[in-house]
């Protein structure tokens, strides 16, 4: 364990830029989300992943935000255990009617202000999951969502794109009450 | 003694059923089979059902001969196998729920995937329309002095999908662990009933994100056997590169992950930097991350081509480079081995008589690999080891993984070094018959098999089973006697899909 603790202390890291010139446009988006969450939220902003009838290929992305390739935690942008610590709710799926009920539950829990993001392709509108008996097709049929994110499933820069995109909208339109 | 095959020869054999027969029995031979079941000379691959039939796929357990068995003209009501083989009981419960077939002596008659929200009942049989209305579900009773309920989910502390835990505990010690799912049921088969291939095969890609390419795998042979069809042998050997990588990335995420549960962080930081370069990997050569609606009916999506085969062989290069110093960190961290080995242990019998699939049952003494029992090109021209370990504990499941990713690197590197050149996909061929096609892929996570009917060039009826169905009631015995906070550890080391069991 000591000889790799010790290659991860001269070895260069991992993670992706802030401040490397090749790859702009994970640059553009982790300076602006630091500066921009900073403001709104004194840097922090708190997530809760719910999973409403998702295949799990969301939540594998979500996870891989975490990795030391994005390390989405240097924005002061975390996963948290409760919707009682959330600030934004990251909904996946397209909301099985079996899961209608734990969803607004969640929400009400969550302390307002809040945010609702709709994660990929079936959260939007139940993507290739709509009209079926099982599913309300989408987060915006249950509680009101500030924010579509697209892709099957979007990738982890994608899902970063679109925490900006809500932290923009959110200096534009204040919070939700 | 052969006894499948005897069965099926003296049956009525459905025609156009590929690859293995399919045979429609009477009343006494589905009660012999499934007393078979109960005896071990059977194992239960699958049991699905129709409006007025129902399916049991099976395994004969002296030949490892595979056939599909029918009751057909049902008039609402057929045999239960479950009363005679437990493993069977979730999969009627859910056949009730869906077809509105009642097997007849089921020991347990509460419905499974059906929570009385959705907006008809028997959507597979004859749908009949009901105001949702959730219904009051009886856990099962735990009597004892001092016994506690803990209840937990469907939302989970984690980012994971969402299943019901009811625990009862003495103390800090587990008495019994009760599962309820079905929390994601998004109907996928009556979804899939009735649409085009194309559409069928995106579907059956989405029922569980982490095997998209072993159910797109799995979809597509099933369509090719029904329609005898003959792919280019390059889309062939891409297939089984894509289901290796998507072995590599699951096994990493994994072991990282298990290890996380028992607070190792180290171990989920270094595999998770592995799995995100195969994921990058994957979509440099195959344009997915996840490498979803890659594989299509016919072959391939996309070809493979000289900067993704540069990208797959730097990956293979990186992971042997890493790997090594990581399963000595995990074999040689006392404090860790303190947490796994030992730890939700899985006896041999039960894996057996589950017929578990995948690390679940090869931890628990099951030598049981798609790749190897039911062999199919490439992989009967390939070299590999199907790891099997005795202890079927959290530390033999982790084992079985680290063991699967070295094979895997090493079939990444067969594969690309004898990749055959040529087409990647040909066109689907008319049909205007009824053809029914089988296929049983293994998946990262065991056994994934796909049954399905064309009609035409659509899909009348196409049954998915995912391996977690025969893995997730093994949890709830892993996990008897241990205690509560080795929990997520447990669970982790299972992995069960809750999407692909609740379709």
């Amino acid at each position: 364990m000591r000889k790799l603790l010790f290659g991860s202390l001269i070895r260069p890291p991992l993670t992706e830029p802030p401040p490397r010139v090749s790859d702009a446009a994970m640059e553009e988006l982790a300076t602006s989300i630091d500066k921009a969450a900073r403001r709104r939220l004194g840097h922090s902003l708190s997530i809760r992943a719910v999973d409403a009838g998702s295949c799990n290929g969301c939540e594998l992305e979500m996870h891989a935000l975490s990795n030391a390739f994005y390390d989405v935690e240097r924005f002061g942008i975390r996963f948290v255990a409760s919707p009682r610590h959330a600030d934004v709710l990251m909904v996946t799926g397209p909301v099985t009617r079996n899961m209608e009920e734990a969803l607004l539950r969640t929400y009400h829990a969550t302390p307002a202000p809040k945010w609702v993001i709709a994660l990929g392709g079936c959260a939007h509108d139940g993507g290739c999951f709509a009209g079926s008996y099982a599913v309300l097709g989408g987060v915006s049929k249950v509680v009101p969502v500030d924010l579509h994110i697209p892709g099957c499933p979007p990738s982890p820069t994608e899902i970063l794109k679109g925490l900006l995109a809500l932290l923009e909208q959110v200096k534009k339109k204040g919070r939700v009450p | 003694m052969p006894m499948l095959s005897d069965v099926i020869k003296a049956s009525h054999l459905v025609p156009a059923h590929q690859p293995w027969p399919r045979a429609v029995v009477d009343v006494p031979v589905w009660i012999f089979l499934a007393e078979a079941l109960r005896d071990g000379h059977l194992i239960l691959l699958g049991l699905w059902g129709e409006q007025h039939a129902v399916h049991m796929a099976l395994l004969d357990a002296s030949d490892t001969s595979l056939g599909v068995v029918s009751l057909a003209g049902l008039q609402g009501t057929y045999p239960s196998v479950a009363r005679y083989h437990a493993p069977a009981l979730r999969s009627e419960r859910t056949i009730r729920d869906l077809t509105g077939l009642q097997p007849q002596g089921l020991p347990d008659t509460r419905p499974w995937l059906d929570h009385g929200r959705w907006d008809r009942r028997f959507p597979l049989g004859h749908s009949e329309s009901l105001p949702s209305q959730a219904v009051h579900y009886e856990f099962l009773p735990a009597s004892g002095e001092s016994l506690h309920q803990i209840p937990v989910g469907p939302v989970h502390a984690g980012i994971i999908e969402p299943g019901h835990f009811r625990f009862t505990a003495n103390g800090e010690t587990v008495v019994r662990l009760e599962e309820r799912l079905g929390y994601v049921h998004k109907g996928i088969e009556t979804l899939i009933a009735g649409v085009d291939l194309a559409k069928a095969a995106q579907l059956a890609g989405r029922t569980s994100g982490d095997s998209t390419v072993a159910y797109a795998y799995g979809f597509s042979q099933a369509v090719e056997a029904a329609l005898g069809m003959d792919i280019p042998s390059r889309a062939v050997w891409l297939r089984a590169l894509m289901a290796e990588l998507e072995r590599l990335a699951n096994h990493l995420g994994d072991i990282g992950a298990i290890c996380n549960d028992a607070a190792f962080s180290l171990m989920l930081a270094h595999c998770g930097v592995l799995r995100e370069r195969v994921l990058r990997a994957a979509d440099v050569a195959f344009g997915h991350r996840l490498m979803r609606d890659r594989i299509i009916p016919g072959g391939v999506a996309v070809d493979l081509e000289d900067n993704g085969n540069a990208a797959l062989r730097g990956l293979v290069a990186e992971i042997r480079r890493r790997f090594p110093a990581l399963v000595e960190l995990y074999d040689n961290t006392a404090s860790l081995q303190d947490r796994t080995v030992g730890t939700g242990r899985v006896v041999a019998e039960l894996a057996r008589q589950y017929g578990a699939g995948g690390y679940v049952g090869r931890a628990s003494g099951r030598d049981f690999d798609a790749r190897r029992i039911l062999p199919c090109s490439p992989y009967d021209e390939l070299a590999f080891d199907v790891p099997v370990f005795s202890e079927g504990d959290v530390n033999a499941r982790i084992w079985i993984r680290i063991r699967e990713v070295e094979n895997s690197l090493s079939l990444v590197d067969q594969i690309l070094d004898r990749l055959p050149a040529g087409p990647v996909r040909i066109e689907i061929p008319e049909n205007t018959e009824a053809r029914e096609g089988m296929a049983c892929v293994e998946g990262f996570r065991g056994d994934v098999l796909i049954w399905l009917r064309l009609c035409g060039q659509r899909i009348e009826r196409c049954h998915l089973r995912d391996p977690s169905w025969f893995q997730w009631p093994l949890l709830e015995a892993a996990i008897e006697g241990n205690i509560v906070a080795d929990f997520p550890l447990c669970n982790k080391s299972f992995n069960c899909s809750y999407s692909g069991h609740d379709l």
